[in-house]
Order: C-alpha cells, then sequence, then structure tokens
C-alpha cells in the first residue's frame, strides 16, 4: 500500500502545479463565492433559477450578448430550464429568421422554429463591435468555462459594479469593476432591482437576477453537466467495485506462488 | 509452461498457423517471463498502452464530427459537446486522455531513470521510447490546436516561430509550415492531417518498443540479470496481467473523476474563447506537460539557443545510455545516484512550475539554475558519478530478497554468499 501513497504524493504535487499555474495571472480580487447547486458529485441545476435566468437572459442581456451555440430546442431538453415543447415553441416564435430561398429562389422571413438556432442581436461581429463603443459583447455560450473562476467570475462582475477608487480616471463609456480583469468593462451595470418581473413572484434584486443568469449560463456552457455528473458517479461505483474484485483475484492469483503483490 | 500451451485444433486453424504463426504468438505473450518481484511503477507500461488505444478511438469517432476548418471548427467541437450523442464525453476523455497518457509517461521514464533500465542490454527499447514520447509531444501539440480557440491559435503561433531561429532559411521553413504568411486555415488542416497520423506512428513504434523488450526481459527492481524462465520469473499471464488489470482500474478510477467531476481543470479557460489573430492573450501557457521544455526555451536569452536548449534537453535523455557509466542498474544500490536522481525530480517540477510563470525576475532566475542543473545532471553528474560510486553490493537473485526475511538478513547473505565467491 506504500505505493499508493507515493502516487497520491505524486498526484498531489502535480495537481498542484497545474492549480498553481490556474491561479498564475491573478493579481486580482478574491472572486465572490456562491455556493452553486450544479458544484459538488451530485450537482444538479436549480430549475426554476433557470427559467428565471432565461428570462433575464432574453429582457437584459440578449439585447447585446448572442447564444450562437443554442437552438430553441434546448430549451425543452431534459436537463435544461425544461420549458414545456409548447412553452419553448411559443418563445422561438416570438423571434423571426431568414429562411429559403423558397421555390421562387426568394428568402424569406418567418417565425422561428425549435429547431432554429438562438437569433443574433447583430448581424456580424463589425456592427456589434460599432453598436458598442468599439467592445465586443462576447457571445454567451461557452462565456462560464470561457472565464477563470466560472461561474463565480460572471457573478462577481455582475455584482462587482462600484465607485472607482479615488484618482482612477475612467473615460466615457468605460466602467469600473472590482472584479474584471484590469478592473475596467465597457459595459455599464446591466442589472437593477426589479428591471425584470419574474412571473414566479421571486422578488428580482440584483443579486437574484445574477445567480439566475449565472446558473443559465453555466447551463448554456456544460448543457449535459446533469448527466455527466449522474454518469459519473455510477461510472466510478462500477470502476470501485470491479477494483475490489479484481484486487482480491489478483490475491488469490499470487498466493500460488510466495511472492507478495 | 508447456502443460496449457495453444495449439490451434481446427483445419483452418492448422492451416493458417502453419502460413502465419499468429496464433501461436499467444503462447510467446501468455508464457513470457516476467521477474516476480515487479513493483507497481511496472504497470504503466499497460496503462500507456490502454492510454493509446483509448485516444485513438475516441480520437477516431471525434474525426467523425469534428470539421478542419478556421471557420467552423471551433463550432463543430460545440456540435461535438451538445448535439452528438455523447459526443461531450467522448470529448472529454480524449482532452483528459491527453493529460492522464502523459502522466503515466511521465511515471513510466522516472521509472526507467530510477531502476536503470535504459541500460545495456536495452538501450534500443529506451531510444525507441524516447522516440514515441517526443511524437506524443508532437501530437498532443497539434491536438490542442484543432479546437481553434485562443490558445490553439497563439500557442500554434508561438511553437512554430520558433523555427524562424534557424539561421537563412528560418522564415522560409516557418512558412513552409504554415502554409502560408501566418497561422491560419491551411496550418489547421495540416496540423489535423498529421494529428491523425502521428498516433499510428506512436502505435507501430509502441509494437517495436514491446518487441525490443521481448529480447532481454524486464529489468527489475534490483536491476540484476535472471536467468529466464526460473524460480525468478512468473508467467506473465494470469500473474502480471491481473496486477496490470488492477493498477489499470485505479488509473481509471483517478481518469474517471477528471473526465466527470472537473472535466476543464487541466485545459486553459481562453481556449474556449474562438480564435482571434488579432487578440494575444495575456498569458501564452503551453499544456501543462510541455511546462519544463517551455521554461528551458525561456530561460536561454537567445531565441536560437534557447530552442537548441530545447531539444537538447530531449536529446541528452536519447543518449542517457551512454552517459551514465555505472555498470549497476537499479538506484537501490546506489546510494549518491539516488539523491541525485531524487534532485532531478525535483529539478524538473521546478521547470515544470516556472514554465507556467512569466519570464521575469525571479522566475527567470530559477529557471535558469534549474535549466543549468538538468544539463549538469546529465552531462556531468552521470558519467562521473558512475565511476566513482561506490555501490552497495548485488543480490545474485531476486528470489533471495523477496523471499528472505529482513533487508539486513538478505543483505548480510548475499555480501557472505558474495566473499565466498571471490
Amino acid at each position: 500500500m506504500k505505493i499508493f501513497l507515493k502516487l497520491t504524493f505524486f498526484f498531489v504535487i502535480i495537481s498542484s502545479l497545474i492549480l498553481s499555474r490556474a491561479n498564475a495571472a491573478g493579481e486580482q480580487q478574491e472572486l465572490l463565492k456562491v455556493d452553486w447547486s450544479f458544484k459538488s458529485f451530485f450537482g444538479k441545476f436549480d430549475r426554476a433559477s433557470l427559467q428565471r435566468g432565461y428570462q433575464v437572459y432574453t429582457e437584459v442581456c440578449a439585447s447585446c450578448h448572442s447564444l450562437k451555440h443554442l437552438s430553441y430546442r434546448n430549451l425543452a431538453e431534459k436537463g435544461g430550464p425544461e420549458f414545456t415543447e409548447l412553452e419553448a415553441k411559443a418563445i422561438a416564435s416570438n423571434f423571426e429568421v431568414t429562411d429559403g430561398p423558397n421555390s421562387d429562389g426568394e428568402m424569406f422571413e418567418r417565425p422561428a422554429k425549435l429547431s432554429d438556432k438562438f437569433v443574433m442581436p447583430y448581424a456580424n461581429v463589425q456592427e456589434a463591435i460599432a453598436a458598442n463603443g468599439g467592445a465586443y459583447p462576447p457571445d454567451m455560450s461557452v462565456l462560464v468555462k470561457a472565464r477563470k473562476g466560472g461561474a463565480n467570475y460572471i457573478y462577481s462582475v455582475l455584482m462587482g459594479y462600484d465607485e472607482p477608487p479615488a484618482g482612477m480616471e475612467l473615460d466615457d463609456g468605460v466602467y469600473y469593476n472590482k472584479y474584471m480583469y484590469g478592473n475596467k468593462i465597457k459595459m455599464s451595470s446591466p442589472l437593477d432591482d426589479d428591471i425584470v418581473e419574474y412571473s414566479d413572484g421571486t422578488k428580482a434584486t440584483i443579486d437574484q437576477m445574477a445567480k439566475d443568469v449565472t446558473t443559465f449560463l453555466q447551463w448554456t456552457a456544460e448543457p449535459h453537466l446533469e448527466t455527466r455528473h449522474k454518469l459519473g458517479f455510477r461510472v466510478i461505483i462500477y470502476l470501485s467495485v470491479l477494483t475490489v474484485l479484481v484486487y482480491f483475484s489478483m490475491k488469490k492469483i499470487w498466493s500460488r506462488i510466495e511472492t507478495k503483490v | 509452461m508447456s502443460d496449457h500451451e495453444y495449439t490451434p485444433k481446427s483445419k483452418v486453424g492448422k492451416w493458417f498457423n502453419d502460413r502465419l504463426p499468429l496464433l501461436t504468438l499467444a503462447n510467446h505473450l501468455t508464457d513470457y517471463p516476467t521477474p516476480k518481484n515487479l513493483n507497481y511503477w511496472w504497470t504503466f507500461g499497460g496503462i500507456l498502452t490502454f492510454c493509446l488505444i483509448t485516444q485513438i478511438i475516441t480520437g477516431i469517432v471525434l474525426g467523425m464530427h469534428y470539421v478542419a476548418h478556421a471557420d467552423l471548427a471551433f463550432q463543430s467541437v460545440e456540435h461535438i459537446m451538445r448535439d452528438v450523442n455523447y459526443g461531450w464525453l467522448i470529448r472529454y476523455v480524449h482532452a483528459n486522455g491527453a493529460s492522464m497518457f502523459f502522466l503515466a509517461v511521465y511515471i513510466h521514464i522516472f521509472r526507467s531513470l530510477y531502476y536503470g533500465s535504459y541500460k545495456s542490454p536495452r538501450e534500443v527499447i529506451w531510444i525507441i521510447g524516447m522516440l514515441i514520447y517526443f511524437l506524443m509531444m508532437a501530437t498532443a501539440f497539434m491536438g490542442y490546436v484543432l479546437p481553434w480557440g485562443q490558445m490553439s491559435f497563439w500557442g500554434a503561433t508561438v511553437i512554430t516561430n520558433l523555427f524562424s531561429a534557424i539561421p537563412l532559411v528560418g522564415e522560409s521553413i516557418t512558412n513552409w509550415l504554415w502554409g502560408g504568411y501566418s497561422v491560419d486555415n491551411p496550418t489547421l488542416t495540416r496540423f489535423f492531417s498529421l494529428h491523425y497520423l502521428f498516433p499510428f506512428l506512436i502505435l507501430g513504434l509502441v509494437v517495436l518498443h514491446i518487441w525490443a523488450l521481448h529480447v532481454p526481459g524486464n529489468n527489475n527492481p534490483i536491476g540484476i540479470d535472471i536467468k529466464k524462465p526460473s524460480k525468478d520469473t512468473v508467467p506473465f499471464h494470469p500473474y502480471i496481467v491481473i496486477k496490470d488489470a488492477f493498477a489499470l482500474l485505479i488509473f481509471l478510477l483517478i481518469f474517471a473523476f477528471f473526465v466527470f467531476f472537473s472535466p476543464n481543470i487541466l485545459g486553459h479557460a481562453d481556449n474556449y474563447i474562438e480564435a482571434n489573430p488579432l487578440v494575444t492573450p495575456a498569458h501564452i501557457v503551453p499544456e501543462w506537460y510541455l511546462l519544463p521544455f517551455y521554461a528551458i526555451l525561456r530561460s536561454v536569452p537567445d531565441k536560437l539557443l534557447g530552442v537548441i536548449a530545447m531539444f537538447a534537453a530531449i536529446f541528452v535523455l536519447v543518449i542517457l545510455p551512454w552517459l551514465d557509466t555505472s555498470k549497476v542498474r537499479s538506484t537501490v544500490f546506489r546510494p549518491i545516484y539516488k539523491q541525485f536522481y531524487w534532485f532531478l525530480v525535483a529539478d524538473v517540477l521546478i521547470l515544470g512550475y516556472v514554465g507556467a510563470m512569466p519570464a521575469e525576475g525571479l522566475y527567470l532566475l530559477i529557471a535558469r539554475v534549474a535549466t543549468a542543473y538538468y544539463f549538469a545532471h546529465f552531462l556531468i553528474i552521470l558519467p562521473f558519478l558512475g565511476m566513482k560510486e561506490k555501490t552497495t553490493p548485488l543480490p545474485l537473485s531476486i528470489t533471495e530478497p523477496v523471499l528472505g526475511g529482513s533487508a539486513d538478513m538478505v543483505m548480510a547473505r548475499n555480501n557472505s554468499d558474495f566473499k565466498e565467491k571471490l
């Protein structure tokens, strides 16, 4: 068993190396930590929070930020916000997409269907940049995975708007944010109390909306997170049982000779 | 072990085996006499074979859905993650599999260094192993480029730019590698093509590696030559097979933990941002398994010399069998080398650490000292130590230390055996 101690030792060293690298860039302020429901071994999404988060996304973020890797059908899929199919269809039909060419060779507009990708707020990157004072509002599909600190980072940035410290000069259209890299952000604070009206009666505080939309973005980045956790648990159980069985088989086989394993 | 030797019974089997003795090759593999005192560090050969096969299978499936085009690659990876049935699982296994592969290969290499497995008569096994390691690094590097994220693009830019340090033809070579004047679509498509090819070259080298291993047979923790087959050996099947299986399962538990519960911890967040030639990331860092070499590269102030140092760091490993002049294989009997061995382990870990840090100030100083020590270990310490070191007496067979009581007893008996012989 000494060998496993050694192995663990190696493992710890190597993972600490990796983690130290992960922290290498950080002279930033420590992020706010939230006890997310999707963390941990059995982590699942809070369904109601996902639905509220979708509402915040559509009513607040979607005017600038795209979700180009998602389709409307994803909204009704298992492990996500789990709107009913009818609800998802109704959501999709609020958006117009260009289809075609039809039999006359003409492109035409029609309401979006479940199979359509999320409609983008801007026709192209250049338009998005032009409309936002030179800063591109990043696509949000995998934003949580694309930022060090993940969900905590997104939540922290949403909560991190503050008065700039004395002596800090900010240009027009630049805002101070405690958690943003370099503390400067071109997005003004997007959330305000009661900026959306939740249909389930939850009070729309900034904190609540930040949590909901972050949960939603965690799902858009990892739509199969629940399946992954569930399957992972089964795989670990299966492997553990098999390991024990193989261990005793090994002991039995090696007992034929005098050497220990 | 001829009592259970397999001979084909059926007519077709006999007919085939007479023409190609593939079926009786199994006899060689099952009976293959293996030292009975192999410890768990010897299980990584099997684990590595498993890793290679896993990477090939998951890679082939990913290749069915991936689109090697600068405009579509990122999107096709997201398509795999979202829409392909269990695509997320296949991709996470493949991505984390690369890290697990390198974890295993580093343990395998350091095991070889500890027990002197690279020494005569196993030099060719070692050199083939180093070729495999080199190809693995190239394959992993190109694989990391394929998702076409920010780290993919900028990592590719930094590494391919190294070749521009070559005098006179450097720029031409770099342009030739790129297939253009910067990292772009032609670079991506050729990396995809080569990333698909190299694993099969590795597979071929693995066959040669195992073939070369089966000529002298395994080294062992005592590092002495043993008679095969004898009291000192066990047949490969079932003894080693079951032990390898057990070790593999432990390895798989760690592997599964990464895949299912923190699949992105080994990667870099920036690689989930689509490649953008106009925006350079704050820190361009290679994957963790390349960091020691990256540190050596950056520790030399001159670009060309840095590149030479980096490749030399691998090359000294290739000629290691002739740099280590000691005839004694196992570190167990080399008290002074044992200390230097652990210094080297620490040195490589330090190089890995500073490789992840910005190349400035104290980090740069540490990187330079560690680089110097790395080369000193192989080029100065090993050749001289082998000539000067007083090794402790070797046992005559492995049965004695394995079956004997305490280590001291064994040592005492071996000493007396040794004297009698003299």
